[in-house]
């Protein structure tokens, strides 16, 4: 099933998304399912002790205090009420809990009433936005789409030369200005060339700011103004990037981020790390806002649209009996 | 939505007010509490749990000290306990005795090597000396280029080397390394800072490079630089990175944000080597030598009431907070006008939310940070707009606004009756609390004066 919803037509022998992750995945043997394990093992039958046990596993996933012991409550009262017996139906009931929680939030992007489709990349300093917009390029030129890319991020050093690089990879022309340039401007003309040009897709990155500073975010909300002025229906998608070795802090990020510039998605990244990216757990949880992509390497074609049962399975590791 | 540690704690005492011993009983509650507030510091459940027996040991073996409550004392073995690991201050430096010194700059993927390695070089111009900069990062877009726009903002000699046309890969990386040294030898130049490409710790080609760097360079210095935002996972990185480098010190970036930061102490206790600097913004002068004990208030969420009063001093204007403060604690109390100019003042300081989070939850301000999760900054727009709405007269007597007023300023301001009638009823709140400080209570006196004591013993 995977397979066919991540194979694309021109690469049919490129690993989906399950595979990828796997692979990822099983360089760390270190990982949940050992803990579910040792929690089975434990249990004469799953106890109190054990459920403990997982919630404080579920916290060292990045899921945090609040949404890991509303995981295990309701664990708790299906365990009982369905009479689990052993780790392995534990383990399920978890994967579909988990799971569940993200796919509530799912939602299919908005619609675009005419082109170009705006996509707006946003984040806290140094989580991937570049190079993810730089994937996205390639993964809309794949689909046979064409793509224009705006380098809004006129402040840090050679932003502009990196997102150019990645143009230059991906075969799309960027829009851009000279660094320390406003990068509202920079913005009105990639709108208005994209429009002049009738392009599918403008991707828009964006300068990194942590989203305490007021000044900073409000300069992306007069961004999103702007694109609101030239485009009724636009931004059509504001990604907030989100790298997967993010904290609790991450919580605070997606509430500000979408306060201000109104973020519809989650682009996680640098999964191809030990970090399995629990925090967008309980961002969903607490805020809504559904995973659209996940970041898996530093390569053109290292992202992948995101699949909750696949990232679910590579957040809790293997089973232990299919390990080696 | 987080609740201050404090507040946690003394509600686990609360029934203990008075008795002033701990015990293996009564401590159990609290002990969680501490769990709870160091795993949502982001500290590793590991490190967590290691640092919670220390705690009841601590506790459980301590005197009777009459002087301070349960919750002060517990709060007194942790803070000791936090900040014993991070260690005394640590932004000291190894030279080499033959220069040039080499510091190695290592870490993950974006958590901030070239950024730091421009502020490490301005600190060190600074400090009288010559660095070099040299980045060895040929993998990503612009990287090279990135930290040659760093060097010359801040005037530092770059070793810029040339690829020659030859591809990506170990090789050249050791050629610019060996070049770079060998300029910085020649320049006179006593220190080089080598800024290396972000790598995951489990990508073994890359990990093998960094090794053959340290063999090539034999740094005094191999700095990890970590992100302050990193979760649970801190350990993992710096663990590998440590077993195979030896790591010298941690630079954590981004503290400038709301994180608390816990990650510092998984660091710290996987790597047994010092935080020596933090990283406070994007330009190169955003470089503090790293302060456990500041640390240790912002993880428990206790507040960091040295970074705020820095804070302030550098962007309130003091002699109109002064006279807000004064009229606040007076009979005649601060008028909405007054409320107002303190309300921009505050805001040229950053979002509320990172303010409110740096109170301590002690005294006249007990709730505050617990609140700073509610906060919606746009509110404040609102409060002003309805502030603006008012007459000069109006904001100086509020009494006279009687409901058409009332009517006319919400329409004036694009806000509902209900908002205006808020705000007065908060204003009015607010004025008899800071009235009730100054005619004094005794805790809320002693938690001012324990602020300005910091104040002192701090510069
Ligand atoms: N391993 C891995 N690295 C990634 C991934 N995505 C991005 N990176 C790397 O992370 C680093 C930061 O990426 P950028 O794209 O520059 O991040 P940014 O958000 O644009 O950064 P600023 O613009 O400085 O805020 C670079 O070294 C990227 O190569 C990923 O999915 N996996
Ligand atoms: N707010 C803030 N931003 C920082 C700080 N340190 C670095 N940054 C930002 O974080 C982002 C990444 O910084 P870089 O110096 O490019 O990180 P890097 O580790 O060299 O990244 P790679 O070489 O891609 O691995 C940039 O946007 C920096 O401006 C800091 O202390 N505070
Ligand atoms: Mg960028
Ligand atoms: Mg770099």
């Amino acid at each position: 099933m995977i397979q066919t919803l991540f194979g694309s037509l021109d690469q049919p022998q490129e690993k989906g998304f399950f595979d990828r992750m796997k692979q990822a995945v099983t360089r760390t043997r270190d990982s949940l399912s050992e803990r579910i394990d040792s929690v089975v093992a434990m249990t004469r039958g799953v106890d109190e002790a054990a459920l403990e046990e997982l919630e404080m596993s579920l916290i060292a996933s990045d899921l945090g205090v609040h949404v890991s012991a509303e995981v295990t409550e309701q664990l708790r009262e299906r365990a009982r009420r369905e009479q689990i017996r052993d780790g392995a139906e534990l383990r399920e009931l978890l994967k579909s809990s988990l799971k569940k929680i993200l796919d509530d939030q799912e939602k299919p992007p908005k619609t675009v009433a005419a082109p170009p489709e705006v996509i707006l990349m946003v984040g806290v300093n140094g989580t991937g936005k570049t190079t993810t917009t730089g994937k996205l390029a390639a993964y809309y030129r794949r689909q046979g789409k064409t793509v224009l890319l705006c380098a809004a991020d006129t402040f840090r050093a050679a932003a502009i030369e990196q997102l150019e690089v990645w143009g230059e990879r991906t075969g799309v022309e960027i829009i851009k200005t000279r660094q320390g340039g406003d990068p509202s401007a920079v913005l009105f003309d990639a709108l208005e060339a994209a429009k002049a040009r009738k392009i599918d897709v403008l991707i828009v990155d964006t300068a990194g700011r942590l989203h305490t500073k007021t000044g900073l975010m409000a300069e992306l909300d007069k961004m999103r103004r702007t694109t609101q002025r030239l485009i009724p229906d636009a931004p059509h998608e504001v990604l907030l990037v989100l790298d997967a070795t993010t904290g609790q802090n991450g919580l605070q990020q997606a509430r500000l981020f979408t306060e201000s510039a109104g973020v519809t998605g989650i682009v996680l990244t640098k999964l191809d790390g030990t970090a399995k990216g629990g925090i967008a757990i309980a961002i969903a949880r607490e805020l809504g806002v559904p995973v659209r992509f996940a970041g898996i390497g530093e390569k053109v074609d290292d992202l992948l649209p995101f699949d909750s049962g696949a990232f679910v399975e590579a957040l809790l590791g293997e089973p232990a009996a299919s390990r080696s | 939505m987080f609740e201050n540690l404090s507040e946690k704690l003394q509600r686990a005492f609360k029934n203990l007010r008075g008795q002033g011993t701990v015990t293996e009983e009564n401590i159990q509650e609290a002990l969680r509490e501490i769990r709870v507030a160091l795993l949502e510091a982001d500290v590793n459940l590991n490190v967590a749990k290691e640092l919670i027996e220390h705690i009841r040991e601590k506790a459980l073996g301590q005197e009777v000290m009459t002087s301070l409550s349960p919750t002060e004392q517990v709060i007194k073995i942790v803070r000791d306990e936090l900040v014993a690991l991070l260690g005394k201050d640590t932004a000291r430096f190894q030279f080499a005795s033959r220069p040039p010194t080499v510091i190695l700059m290592a870490g993950l993927q974006g958590s901030g090597k070239t950024t730091t390695s421009g502020k490490l070089a301005a600190w060190l111009q600074k400090g009288g000396h010559r660095p070099m900069l040299v980045s060895v990062d040929v993998y990503r877009p612009a990287a090279r280029e990135q930290l040659k726009v760093v060097a010359n903002s801040i005037k530092a000699k770059l070793y810029e080397g040339d690829t020659k046309g030859e591809p990506a890969g170990t090789p050249l990386v050791e050629r610019l390394a060996k070049e770079a040294r060998r300029e910085a030898v020649i320049t006179g130049c006593d220190t080089l800072i080598v800024d290396t490409a972000g790598r995951l710790h489990v990508d073994s080609d890359l990990m093998d490079e960094m090794t053959r760097l340290k063999a090539l360079l034999n740094p005094q210095e191999i700095l990890f630089v970590a992100d302050a935002m990193t979760g649970q996972d801190a350990v993992r990185s710096a663990e590998e990175f440590h077993k195979q480098l030896a790591l010298t010190g941690t630079v954590l970036t981004k503290m400038d944000g709301d994180a608390r930061g816990g990650a510092a102490l998984s660091i710290r206790h996987v790597t047994g080597q010092p935080v020596k600097f933090i990283g406070t913004g994007e330009k190169p002068d955003a470089f503090e030598p790293f302060h456990p004990d500041r640390i240790v208030s912002r993880i428990l969420g206790m507040g960091d009431i040295m970074s705020l009063i820095e804070k302030a001093e550098s962007t309130l204007d003091k002699k109109k907070s002064e006279e807000f403060a004064r009229k606040a604690l007076s009979g005649d109390g601060f008028s909405l006008e007054d409320f107002r100019d303190q309300l921009r003042q505050i805001r040229k300081m950053g979002s509320l939310q990172s303010i409110m989070k740096m109170l301590p939850s002690v005294g006249p301000f007990s709730g505050m940070q617990q609140m700073a999760d509610q906060v919606d900054e746009k509110q404040f727009n609102r409060v002003e707009a309805i502030i603006n709405s008012m007459t000069p007269y109006e904001r100086n007597h509020h009494e006279v606004i009687s409901g058409s007023r009332r009517r006319r300023i919400a329409n004036g301001s694009g806000t509902t009756v209900q908002e205006v009638n808020q705000l007065l009823r908060q204003y009015a709140q607010m004025r008899k609390m800071f009235k009730g400080i100054g005619k004094g209570n005794v805790l809320q006196r002693r938690a001012m004066g324990m602020m300005s004591g910091m104040r002192g013993s701090g510069r």
